[in-house]
């Protein structure tokens, strides 16, 4: 059924088409009302889950680790501040393989407090295990947890979605909601192998010693990798049954381009206006959308990109001293291939800035007019 | 004749930054009057302002460490008084006031404000309690009533709220009050008391949110001072156990605790600083 629903919406229509059981989370601004919606659900038998009403966003994945652990689907969501909050325990989530989905709205980090659209947020929990999905528009935020669910519980590791502040979270979009029906056969009920089960009594959390952590971190390592592969397969069955298509990232007029421009969030979709009006003027661009951020398609982003001149990354984030987190990993990917194209890495909207069409198009003949970069980063539209 | 228009002033100008006025809170909204009352105790009490810093944690309330004219500090959520706490202990010369909202200082924040209580860290907590969290749009708190109805809590909140003066007398706080925005004299007298005690001072400030918490349990601004006038009793000295939030049966205001023990900076003074030491590092 078609609906026109904000991107807090899509989140919790998804959540409720998965038949979450355990809800635990608390109130940031933009995810508020995810779980404003959430606990509506819950409160009038809509949904038949528990919402836990915490006093933290630390409390709030603790609460779903202690639910997924017993053995059920678990959600939370959260946004900036929040998700820094939950740090520790998303390495925890991660580390204990529990396929909790968590979504979080991309939201700028503070000081100054700045409540607009920017992935430094998510992107600062890159090294938590945790599996990254970025979504542009609102079908694909509530494709995208419905998917997620999938893929949490065949590689047992936690899902984090996430898209942008108020661009997505509170601006309405037609949505198509799926018949839950339909999911249920996409989405088996969740029956893990290891959970807290009074007959068969098992102690989580123990020590683990330098004889074998290693190993264990290893085996999480390999399983993160396989998540590449498994989640191809979601996407493939997923259009089986809704017709709609995903990856781990998005091709957009490539098969030719000499330059391509590489975004994740909402930005992809001012860049794809831009690509559409060089290929007008006769230029070879094209565009890739970012989705699976970790683990890291290295051997995709390398086919994607291996063969073009020229390569623009746009980040709406910043590790000051650095630079942009995309540019930094994209690079990253393609040092070993021999014929490298020359990366234009470009920082633009943190904070919520908007970034439009125009400033794609200015950004793109900047890296056609220059044979390399002239800054690395470039931090366009900057005030003087 | 030349005419020059009057402009608008406020007796409390001096104490605000005009530039963030308007303020964001909303009409109906009890914090301005629980800001106001601060600031007007802050000035009848003689404290030195130079030496004054206003800490706020995030929330409605916690907008006011931005709109005074004072060397304050917007924190993170929850994290405004281990702020506090540590200018305290940086310059024990500050007079430390934290004016922030329920949410912040007992929820997220609540583990703080306990161990600060118990600690004896020498700085004053105001806090308005207006029953949920304001700022992102009404949902339940920890100090929302039982039954009541929030975003969050749409067929009624199922837990009980903190009792928060028995939480600080529990914890050790020297003074403990609580008021409404309607007692407007007793906030500021007590404010004023809790600014000039040494130790750690906690006043509760009851306050409503007609637009967040008062829409949805069909309390208008209006209504929430009559209840704050009709079913609430002062009782100077009540037992902290006592002091429930339950309209229904009457809610009890007054101060509760006044009593004397050492801070935070004496006891560690004490231990790790003894005189000669101290006094070695003076004549170094």
């Amino acid at each position: 059924m078609k609906q026109v629903i904000k991107g807090n919406f899509a989140v919790s229509h998804g959540v409720k088409l998965c038949r979450v059981k355990v809800i635990s989370a608390y109130p940031i601004t933009p995810q508020t009302t995810i779980v404003e919606e959430l606990s509506e659900m819950c409160a009038s038998g809509e949904l038949d889950a528990k919402f836990i009403k915490v006093e933290s966003e630390h409390s709030a994945m603790a609460g779903v680790i202690g639910s997924s652990t017993a053995g059920v689907r678990s959600f939370t969501a959260t946004s900036s501040q929040g998700l820094l909050l939950m740090h520790e325990v998303l390495h925890w989530a991660a580390g204990a393989r529990l396929p909790i989905v968590l979504a979080n709205v991309n939201r700028a980090v503070g000081p100054g407090w700045n409540i607009w659209a920017d992935q430094t947020d998510s992107l600062s929990q890159r090294d938590t295990g945790l599996i990254q999905v970025y979504c542009e528009s609102n079908q694909e935020v509530l494709d995208s947890v419905i998917m997620a669910y999938k893929l949490a519980e065949k590689v047992s590791l936690p899902v984090m979605l996430t898209y942008d502040a108020f661009f997505l979270s509170h601006t309405s979009e037609i949505v198509d909601i799926p018949e839950i029906e339909q999911v249920d056969e996409f989405l088996p009920p969740y029956n893990p192998e290891f959970r807290i089960d009074i007959n068969n009594p098992r102690s989580f959390g123990g020590m683990i010693g330098p004889d074998y952590y290693f190993e264990e971190r290893y085996i999480m390592h390999k399983d993160a990798l396989k998540a590449l592969e498994y989640y191809q397969q979601v996407c493939k069955e997923f259009e089986e049954i809704f017709g709609r298509e995903y990856d781990i990232c998005e091709e957009y007029r490539t098969g030719d381009a000499e330059v391509i421009v590489v975004a994740a969030g909402t930005i992809t979709s001012v860049s794809r206006i831009a690509v559409d009006k060089f290929r007008e003027e006769g230029k070879k661009v094209g565009l890739m959308k970012l989705r699976m951020f970790r683990p890291v398609p290295v051997e995709r982003w390398r086919k994607v990109l291996g063969n073009v001149a020229k390569v623009v990354v746009m980040d709406r984030n910043l590790t000051a001293g650095l630079g942009g987190v995309f540019a930094s990993e994209i690079q990253a990917a393609l040092y070993p291939i021999e014929n490298k194209p020359m990366v234009y890495p470009v920082i633009a909207g943190l904070g919520g800035r908007d970034v439009t069409p125009d400033d794609i198009e200015g950004i793109i003949n900047y890296a056609l007019s220059n044979d390399k970069p002239t800054d690395v980063p470039l931090f366009w539209g900057l005030k003087e | 004749m030349t005419q020059t228009k009057k402009t608008p002033s406020h007796p409390l100008d001096e104490l605000l930054r005009l530039d963030r006025i308007p303020h964001i809170w909303c009409p109906g909204c009890g914090i301005g009057t629980a800001f106001s009352s601060c600031l007007i105790a802050m000035k009848t009490s003689g404290i030195d302002l130079q030496k004054t810093v206003m800490v706020s944690g995030i929330g409605c309330s916690g907008r006011g460490a931005g709109y005074v004219n004072l060397d304050s500090y917007h924190t993170t959520h929850g994290r405004a008084i281990p702020f506090a706490t540590g200018m305290k202990l940086a310059n024990p010369e500050l007079n430390v006031i934290v004016f922030s909202g329920d949410g912040d200082l007992f929820a997220i924040g609540g583990n703080h404000f306990i161990h600060a209580a118990r600690r004896n860290v020498d700085m004053t907590i105001i806090c308005v309690n207006n029953f949920n969290y304001g700022m992102t749009g009404g949902q339940v708190a920890a100090t929302t009533p039982y039954q009541a109805k929030t975003t969050t809590t749409p067929m009624g909140n199922p837990e009980p709220p903190f009792n928060l003066p028995l939480l600080a007398y529990a914890s050790g706080a020297t003074y403990v009050s609580r008021w409404t925005i309607l007692h407007t004299r007793d906030l500021m007298e007590s404010i004023e008391e809790a600014l000039l005690k040494r130790g750690f001072s906690f006043i509760e400030v009851l306050a409503p949110c007609p637009v967040n918490y008062g829409r949805r349990n069909k309390e208008k601004a209006l209504d929430s001072l009559k209840i704050y006038q009709e079913r609430t009793i002062i009782k100077n000295n009540a037992d902290p156990t006592e002091l429930d939030i339950d309209f229904d049966r009457g809610v009890v205001l007054g101060k509760f605790v006044d009593q004397d023990r050492p801070t935070c900076t004496e006891m560690y003074d004490k231990t790790c600083r003894p005189t000669d030491l101290s006094e070695e590092s003076k004549a170094a």
